[in-house]
């Protein structure tokens, strides 16, 4: 239920922001992400802006993710 | 970037590396995380003695069966039941929100509480009672609307508060004895609360959490950051594109503001102080509970060999109640983790153990 996707923010009018995903345009209500601006991608539960999305920390997740591996993995190869 | 199949091997490589090698339980506690794992086939990539548990992550499950009945008792007030969707199926002990549509009753689903006030906006002769269930990540759009109501002297609507709060329910868990070594924790819930609210599961009880994504690659990145900390369990947030420490600070507010802590009963883990929400008096004219004197009465009684209770403390698989797959199915489901959508036993029924 705690279900929450991604949406760019097309347009802002006061405490609301058009949104779209997947080509649909949805109003939701940014009242918790006031410094929300045009061109983020924010996180929509049930009508809610809850959070703004990191596009740096998104990045960075990838290569993070390339780096444990590549260590985890050469731990392994030495363990073989 | 790395083909997924060499992603995946290395996945299993790094997780055997990382293989504490003694029993090792991962409990997660969000109905979407439930889903993943499932959809995913996670649970086939793990060795043996990591087990991936579900636990009470489910809003619409853990509603206690007194609960629902107070909802139906509700309905048969003469007013609109607002509610998300998941919720209609329920069985309480003698209907169900579907049945009582069925036999006349207004039962009407929301995708969100802010077009429920709306609805109640625009019909001032109806009374619409939104459904308040749901954990942290609902709580702020409930309390939106009931600022909002009072703000526009909107006096046809009001909430009925069955919210629940995460951190006391993985209190009473581990204080019940419950067998797990890890937590996987919500990723949305975490988004308003933040991480500092999970602190104490390392500090008293030595069990370790990583706030995590609902993605294949976040639960396994999460699954691995988890095994790394065994020896030193700490809180970690692996969902960090939308997961702040502090949370979401203006939506902390605005659930402060509207709310106070309650007592609550949870289906399986009976009654868990500080573990609900009460509307504030300040706001006490938006209070269905005050407005229509209901409340959850009796003796939480169990549907008769359901297991519900055991598979959301994590004691037992889906598949080990005698009900399931059996006389408990999608198409006619008997507990609410069947129910649910996101339930455990709905999730095992669906992609198989």
């Amino acid at each position: 239920m705690c279900i929450a996707v991604p949406s760019k923010v097309i347009k802002i009018e006061g405490k609301v922001a058009e949104t779209e995903l997947g080509g649909v345009i949805r109003k939701v209500s940014i009242e918790m992400v006031p410094e929300v601006k045009v061109g983020d991608y924010v996180m929509v539960h049930a009508g809610l802006a809850i959070s703004i999305v990191d596009k740096e920390e998104a990045e960075m997740q990838m290569e993070l993710w390339e780096e444990l591996m590549e260590v985890l993995n050469d731990a392994a190869d030495r363990n073989d | 970037m790395m083909q997924q199949t060499e992603m995946i091997e290395k996945t299993k490589r790094a997780i055997e590396t990382l293989n504490p090698g003694g029993p090792f339980n991962i409990m997660e506690v969000c109905g979407s995380h439930t889903m993943a794992i499932s959809k995913f086939g996670l649970r086939q990539l793990l060795p043996k003695n990591i087990r991936l548990i579900s636990g009470p992550g489910c809003p619409v499950c853990v509603t206690a069966q007194n609960e629902i009945d107070s909802v139906i008792e509700l309905a048969n007030k003469n007013v609109v039941i607002a509610t998300f969707g998941d919720l209609i199926r329920v069985p309480g002990n003698r209907s169900s929100l579907q049945a009582e549509r069925a036999a006349g009753k207004e039962v009407k689903v929301f995708y969100s509480p802010l077009d429920a006030l709306k609805y109640a906006e625009e019909n001032p002769k109806k009374e619409v009672v939104f459904i308040g269930i749901g954990f942290e990540t609902t709580v702020p759009t409930v309390a939106v609307t009931i600022k909002e109501a009072k703000e526009k002297n909107i006096k046809n609507y009001s909430v009925y508060c069955l919210h629940k709060t995460m951190p006391e329910a993985l209190r009473a868990l581990l204080e019940g004895g419950s067998n797990v070594q890890g937590f996987l924790l919500p990723g949305h819930v975490s988004a308003i609360t933040g991480s500092k609210i999970y602190e104490f599961l390392p500090k008293e009880f030595g069990v370790g959490g990583v706030i995590s994504g609902f993605e294949a690659m976040d639960i396994l990145m999460s699954i691995i950051m988890l095994l790394k900390n065994y020896k030193k369990p700490v809180i970690e947030i692996q969902y960090k594109r939308v997961v702040r420490k502090e949370g979401n600070l203006e939506a902390q507010k605005i659930i402060e503001e509207i709310f106070e802590p309650c007592d609550s009963t949870w289906r399986g883990l009976g009654e868990i102080k500080g573990s609900g929400l009460k509307i504030r008096d300040k706001y006490k004219d938006f209070d269905a509970a005050l407005k229509f004197d209901i409340k959850p009465i009796g003796e939480e009684i169990e549907i008769k060999g359901c297991r519900c209770g055991d598979v959301l403390k994590g004691n037992i698989y889906p598949n080990e109640c005698p009900l399931f797959g059996k006389v408990c199915t999608s198409e006619n489901p008997v507990g609410p983790c069947m129910v649910s959508s996101e339930g455990s036993c709905a999730a095992f029924y669906k992609y198989g153990a």
